[in-house]
């Protein structure tokens, strides 16, 4: 909770959109990698379902695809707390967005690593 | 150009618009179309003005929907017989033209618009080169009309964003060589409805009647944000 209070109240917006700055660019790099990896295999063949298992299975893969989840999930839920910070004011609303966002890209990045690494260790 | 336009102004007691018939020159202003049809026609036509040639800021309206100096429009730079005045958006209406301004003087007031010039103790005064001085020299030309306020679509859905009106002070202070509270004016504008709302439409830039562009600064004054100037 601590920590989360200091996320919140404690970074500078600066500290906030160099990460949301930097997340962008380095998404759009590894996202670029992962497209290059499918095309690999030719497009139709990469999305059947055995090779996208074969893919999570593969560690460094599966490490690329937390990676993107992780950084697009930082950048994303970031995006919306802005959005949301715009269309409305006022001390409460701004506490609500923010621990609100802080939440719901804790909670995707947890889902989806709950899938990479149940498709990585062989429970789907 | 015909001899007589037609102004409508906007009333915010009927929020509607009431039309005139004003005879005009080729270097009558708009200003001086309202103040014809108020001295003429409708004494209680609400519009703030001064000096008449674009150096106190008071006439800011919206003339044809572009936020203008009313002073300093000519009715024959305005390709139309009609001509449309209303107050300028994002600001509380006092009355039909006037505007409160209460705001950009609290914005501009919170990003310190003056000067730590302690003198260095090896000389009595600041040297300042005139690459210095080209750095800022532009954004010190701002009347606070308040048009870049009006025009900024962050402004219109933000009412707590602090506007390029006062980010661009902010810079110009910011970047004069002379100044010694970069750092705390740089933190003033680093929350979350400061500099980093703005999303560079650039609309204050094109509106500015005196040719400083808020944009360029609030970019500028980001690359100090993310250490890219010094």
């Amino acid at each position: 909770m601590a920590l989360l209070y200091c996320l919140v109240y404690d970074m500078r917006e600066s500290h906030i959109m160099k990460i949301h700055y930097g997340t962008a660019l380095a998404a759009v790099g590894l996202v670029a990698v992962h497209i290059l990896m499918r095309m690999a295999d030719g497009y139709h063949q990469s999305l059947e379902f055995a090779n996208v298992l074969a893919n999570y299975q593969f560690v460094p893969y599966a490490g690329l695809l937390e990676i993107i989840l992780i950084l697009l999930s930082i950048h994303g839920f970031n995006g919306l707390r802005v959005i949301l910070l715009e269309l409305h004011q006022g001390h409460s609303y701004e506490k609500a967005v923010s621990y609100g966002c802080i939440a719901g890209m804790i909670g995707l990045i947890a889902y989806g690593s709950r899938t990479i690494v149940m498709a990585n260790m062989g429970m789907i | 150009m015909n001899n007589t336009i037609k102004l409508r102004v906007k009333r915010s007691a009927t929020d509607d618009f009431d039309e005139f018939t004003i005879p005009v020159q080729k270097w009558t202003t708009v200003l001086e179309c309202i103040l014809h049809a108020k001295h003429q026609f409708d004494h209680s036509i609400a519009v703030r003005y001064s000096c008449r040639q674009a150096t106190c800021g008071s006439c800011g309206m919206k003339i044809n929907g572009k936020p203008s100096l009313a002073c300093f429009t000519k009715v024959s730079e305005i390709d139309s017989d009609t001509i449309t005045v209303e107050p300028m958006s994002n600001f509380p209406i006092i009355r039909d033209l006037a505007v409160k301004f209460d705001r950009l003087f609290e914005n501009h007031r919170k990003v310190m618009p003056y000067m730590d010039n302690t003198p260095p103790e090896s000389s009595r005064m600041h040297i300042q080169s005139p690459a210095e001085l080209d750095k800022f020299i532009q954004f010190a030309n701002c009347i606070k009309c308040g048009l870049c306020n009006s025009a900024c679509p962050t402004m219109a859905t933000d009412t707590s964003f602090t506007g390029p009106q006062a980010l661009a002070q902010a810079y110009r202070y910011v970047a004069d060589s002379r100044d010694k509270d970069k750092d705390k004016r740089l933190r003033i504008i680093d929350d979350s409805h400061g500099i980093w709302r703005c999303h560079f439409a650039g609309s204050c830039s094109q509106v500015c009647p005196k040719g400083v562009d808020p944009a360029m600064g609030i970019q500028l004054l980001r690359g100090y944000m993310l250490g890219l100037s010094d």
